[in-house]
């Protein structure tokens, strides 16, 4: 399993734009599952409306949890789209 | 041959198979299910359905709009088939032992109300979107169309009478005209036929039966009569009037790229009047030379909650960018009277017209205000932009409806987010109020747009949306154009410009009239644009006169 924190600094936070990026994102690695996590809850990326609920905004800090398959492929892809877009 | 008569409210001809409007699913009722897994077939069925659909329009917004808005689309589409939200709708459906639209709708009322209870103003906003979605799938799962046209190819729509929030919600590009068996010309049906400039008939009444469903038909739209099988001769007079509806369209075609100005020289300003961004296209097509009217209703009558800044931004933006720095006056929100909406609450008024409308809805409600002028000022970097004031009857109002604006460019300020400075105000001059302090009313603002409409209504005790006021209700009174003249002299002698944004300045009788007050501006339907710049062509302004004014 992989595992980083990134910092959001977009004034939206994860809002349903980029929530649903990501969940396009991901469907395309079978078996490998991404979870975001936020003081203590989580949500998995596919799971879109929780994920939006967890209500991440500018300046919190999240937990992103990388899991089986192409892991290593997959988080730095993520890592890279958090960067880009938010 | 069957024929029928109701009254024309929007010239024209057209033919074409009837088709009826389907009304939303409304009221979802809850039944015992027979079947279970019937009912689990029904629901996976329709998710498939709407996730085409969805993506359907995502790639028709791509093409027409761009990525960003398809992008919403998406993700709509994945809101169908998310796990959380389809593991909701199995166990209500398990739980209740009921049918596949409770299930699903009772599982959007869930979800949307968490999104709605969170204290993050943009999540909150979120709930609008699993309704719409839950909205789609049970729409699906009864069978009925979206947009409310049940065909692919264009069709003559037919209903009883559409309210302001479905007419915004028709897929406009399917409907050749309109057959309703209510409304009067005064109808959002009749207004929505005339931007689009295609026929319509209102009131037909009980001659429109519902088994004219998926015949052709032929309306005319000046006449008023719909004639089902026509024979040999009607069928031969029908064809020259499509003939020569197609001649004038070629000769007004001629009209385009034109200058709106007269034999002598005076130049007026041609603009036109639109209820929605999708408007804008009639617009460019009759070569309107700016928008003197848009109806910011459309975004709070096409919506369930209020509009969020966001929402409206992106509207303004679209249409200001679209007419790519020609002015774009918007008229901030008029509600109340004739458009009501439910979630603004408002109490039942035994005299809606003199109650709390427009910009008296405004200045109490300070909140709703503020977002429409930010979503404006944020929209004016864009293009070019006005902002117009409705309903005003004093100077306090004007002045407090300037510092709402200086509030919100210091807050845009202040955020970094860009703005033009610049953007012209203005007010509707529609009271007999505002016209006796015309003098002092302009000397606060950049412009007037008279709405001739409410200035008859008010200043004739003429409720407009009765039908049997007949001959009371003339908007050629001495009375009306006799204000519009006290409006744009006082407008003239304080340097600023006016214009007209009603139904009369389309009025090619009363031209030369407003020629001789030195209208600055008419605003019409887009339809209407090349015939009144033939008629402008054609006058003499200096040679004008105000005998219209006399009494005879």
């Amino acid at each position: 399993m992989k595992e980083f924190n990134f910092t959001i600094s977009d004034p939206l936070g994860i809002h349903a734009r980029p929530a649903g990026l990501l969940a396009k994102l991901i469907k395309g690695y079978d078996g490998t599952t991404v979870t975001f996590e936020k003081d203590g809850k989580e949500a998995k990326a596919t799971q879109l409306m929780k994920l939006m609920s967890l209500a991440i905004k500018q300046g919190d800090t999240i937990k992103v949890k990388v899991d089986g398959g192409a892991e290593g492929d997959v988080a730095s892809a993520i890592e890279a789209f958090l960067k880009e877009n938010l | 041959m069957i024929t029928f008569k109701g009254s024309g409210v929007s010239k024209g001809v057209a033919s074409g198979k009837v088709c009826f409007y389907q009304h939303p699913a409304s009221e979802i009722v809850k039944t015992a299910a027979a079947d279970l897994e019937y009912e689990k077939m029904r629901i996976h069925d329709a998710q498939m359905q709407t996730i085409d659909q969805l993506n359907a329009l995502a790639d028709k917004c791509r093409e027409e709009a761009g990525d960003e808005a398809a992008v919403l689309f998406e993700t709509h589409a994945m809101f169908v088939e998310d796990d959380d939200f389809v593991e909701c709708i199995q166990t209500t459906l398990e739980d209740e032992q009921c049918n596949a639209e409770y299930a699903v709708s009772e599982a959007g009322a869930q979800f949307a109300a968490m999104f709605a209870a969170m204290d993050d103003a943009y999540m909150a906003a979120r709930a609008a979107d699993i309704r719409d979605v839950a909205k789609r799938i049970v729409n699906n799962l009864m069978g009925v169309a979206d947009g409310g046209i049940a065909s692919e190819e264009p069709i003559i729509l037919a209903a009883d009478d559409l309210a302001p929030s479905e007419t915004v919600q028709l897929d406009k590009s399917k409907i050749l005209g309109f057959i309703m068996r209510g409304g009067s010309g005064n109808s959002h049906t009749a207004i929505l036929a005339r931007t689009m400039g295609i026929p319509a008939i209102c009131g037909a009444g009980d001659a429109l039966k519902d088994e004219y469903a998926d015949r052709v038909a032929y309306i005319d739209g000046e006449t008023g009569q719909v004639v089902l099988d026509p024979d040999e001769m009607t069928y031969q007079m029908l064809q020259e009037k499509f003939k020569k509806q197609q001649e004038m369209k070629e000769l007004m075609d001629t009209m385009k790229g034109q200058p709106d100005d007269t034999l002598d020289g005076v130049h007026i300003n041609v603009y036109c009047n639109i209820g929605s961004v999708e408007d804008v296209e009639a617009v460019l097509t009759n070569d309107g030379q700016g928008i003197g009217l848009f109806r910011s209703e459309f975004l709070y009558l096409a919506s369930e909650d209020y509009p969020t800044e966001e929402e409206q931004f992106e509207a303004y933006k679209a249409v200001a960018s679209k007419m790519g720095g020609k002015r774009v006056i918007i008229r901030t929100l008029d509600i109340g009277a004739d458009k009501q909406i439910d979630y603004f609450d408002l109490t039942k008024e035994e005299n809606p017209a003199l109650g709390l409308r427009a910009i008296r809805i405004c200045l109490n409600r300070p909140e709703i205000f503020r977002t429409q002028l930010r979503a404006l000022y944020r929209a004016s970097a864009f293009g070019k932009i006005a902002i117009m004031f409705p309903m005003i009857t004093s100077v306090w109002e004007v002045k407090e409806c300037k510092r709402a604006c200086q509030k919100v460019m210091a807050e845009l300020k202040a955020e970094g987010i860009p703005y033009n400075e610049e953007t012209e105000i203005g007010i509707m001059i529609e009271t007999p109020a505002s016209i006796f302090i015309a003098n002092d009313l302009a000397k606060e603002v950049d412009f007037f747009s008279v709405g001739t409409n409410d200035l008859t209504q008010y200043t004739l005790a003429c409720d407009r949306q009765s039908n049997d006021l007949g001959k009371f209700f003339d908007p050629h009174h001495p009375a009306v154009l006799r204000a519009l003249k006290m409006a744009a002299d006082a407008a003239h002698a304080n340097g600023i410009w006016i214009g007209i944004c009603g139904e009369l300045g389309s009025d090619l009788e009363l031209l030369p009239t407003f020629l001789a007050m030195g209208m600055d501006e008419l605003s019409v339907s887009p339809s209407k644009v090349l015939p009144l710049r033939a008629a402008i062509r054609q006058s003499i302004a200096k040679t004008c006169d105000l005998s219209k004014l006399e009494i005879v």
